[in-house]
């Protein structure tokens, strides 16, 4: 059975990542199990932990009242659930649901924090890895505001 | 001998067969010659539909058998209204086939990665069904569509057919859903990092509007596929459809002689011009 080090290593967020890295993401890190309808995080809450999906699928939701909510975007194996804990007040955006069964590697986001503070390498590595994430994300967000399949 | 070449400008006159409401705003029209046979075509080709006393549209072929022509109409102007109106019984003229095709025959051996966007799927459907005719002949085939929202998706029965083909990886994504949805929610660019499928033997189709295709193109160049290697079919307001009239003028090229299925290496560079 694979340990948390070697899940880790083989996420593709962490793909290449130098192994003293992973080592040190490690002591942030737990595994976790989401049931199909079972929420990864709230809008308004702490964001005081963010996910490394290893299978399953997460809506991202936004909350309408009266109505049921919108699902404006999926992700899926190898991707990364939450970019709130980055930034102050560190508090979500959206709702994450899980909709199907989901294993995931939780990330203990002020321990994260702390390391990345203590040492510069390890925090230059880790914005590295997630600004492309986060450049891609608004990228498709623009593309899906253009609404390019409705009428011309 | 004296041989009748036909008028590439003359309509012939093809009655409409089968009329099926697909969404609302878009319908297919099975359309059969009135006289004489179906000329030869190819996936990617499109033909000028006459609504008469209205005007002509070039519509892409979405599908034909021994008896007619499957044209996918949405209805967003005056023509296309007019062609979406038919109804079973009545005539239309019809003008071609023109244009190039999709590289079904030059992808053999390779993987292909089939990119649908919108009423872009309509064009492709074609190809995808002569790929999956002679599967054994293709490497891994990947098909991945984006749609509005999920009542907006094209054809849901043919892919589901698809999917239940042998060794065909099919994913869709639409930009809007609600919670009943189970699929993907996202724009169809994301689908493709996500795809297996060798990169370096791979050949890639894509439709649907300019910007997603546009979008689509860099995300497979991004993934490895060679700009030679990824084919898109544009879109332009084709008038003449033999090079003539100039409407259709893409930089160098006319979109309905020189396209509408175009290499992505040939016309990168123009894809960026704002005037064209």
């Amino acid at each position: 059975m694979k340990d948390l080090e070697q899940i880790l290593q083989s996420h593709a967020f962490l793909g290449g990542c130098e192994p003293e890295y992973v080592q040190l993401l490690v002591g942030c890190a737990r595994n976790l199990r989401f049931d199909a309808g079972e929420y990864l995080l709230r809008e308004g809450a702490a964001a005081d932990e963010f996910y490394l999906i290893r299978h399953g699928k997460v809506a991202l939701e936004i909350n309408v009242p009266g109505k049921a909510p919108i699902v404006f975007s999926t992700l899926g194996e190898g991707e990364i659930v939450g970019a709130s804990w980055l930034v102050p007040p560190y508090r979500w955006t959206f709702d994450a649901r899980a909709v199907e069964l989901t294993r995931a590697i939780g990330i203990d986001a002020a321990c994260l924090r702390r390391k990345c503070d203590a040492d510069s390498g390890f925090g230059y590595a880790m914005m590295k890895r997630f600004v492309p994430i986060l450049s891609q994300r608004l990228h498709a967000t623009r593309l899906q505001l253009l609404d390019v399949y409705g009428k011309p | 001998m004296t041989v009748a070449v036909a008028d590439p400008m003359l309509p012939q006159r093809y009655r409409v067969t089968h009329a099926q409401r697909l969404l609302d705003d878009t319908v297919s029209l099975r359309l059969t010659p009135q006289d004489g046979e179906l000329p030869s075509w190819q996936p990617g080709q499109f033909n000028m539909l006459y609504a008469f006393g209205v005007g002509e549209s070039a519509i892409s072929i979405s599908g034909a058998d021994d008896n007619g022509f499957e044209h996918t109409v949405r209805a967003v102007g005056a023509v296309s209204r007019a062609i979406a109106a038919l109804q079973v019984g009545d005539s239309i003229g019809l003008r071609g086939p023109f244009g190039s095709a999709w590289p079904v025959t030059a992808a053999e051996g390779a993987d292909v990665v089939f990119v649908a966007g919108g009423l872009g799927l309509a064009p492709l459907r074609p190809a995808i069904e002569a790929v999956l005719q002679q599967r054994e002949r293709y490497g891994r085939v990947v098909l991945r569509v984006g749609a509005r929202r999920p009542q907006d998706l094209l054809f849901p029965e043919a892919l589901e057919r698809w999917r239940l083909a042998r060794d065909v990886d099919i994913d869709v994504s639409v930009d809007h859903a609600d919670t009943q949805w189970r699929g993907h929610v996202g724009v169809v660019t994301t689908l493709i990092a996500g795809a297996r499928f060798d990169p370096h033997e791979s050949i890639a189709m894509v439709c649907g509007p300019d910007v997603m295709m546009r979008f689509c193109a860099r995300s497979l160049h991004d993934e490895g596929v060679a700009d030679d290697r990824i084919y898109l079919s544009m879109e332009r307001n084709m008038k003449c459809a033999i090079g003539l009239c100039g409407h259709c003028q893409f930089g160098p090229s006319f979109i309905c002689k020189d396209g509408p299925v175009m290499r992505y290496d040939t016309i990168a560079d123009r894809l960026n011009v704002r005037e064209l």
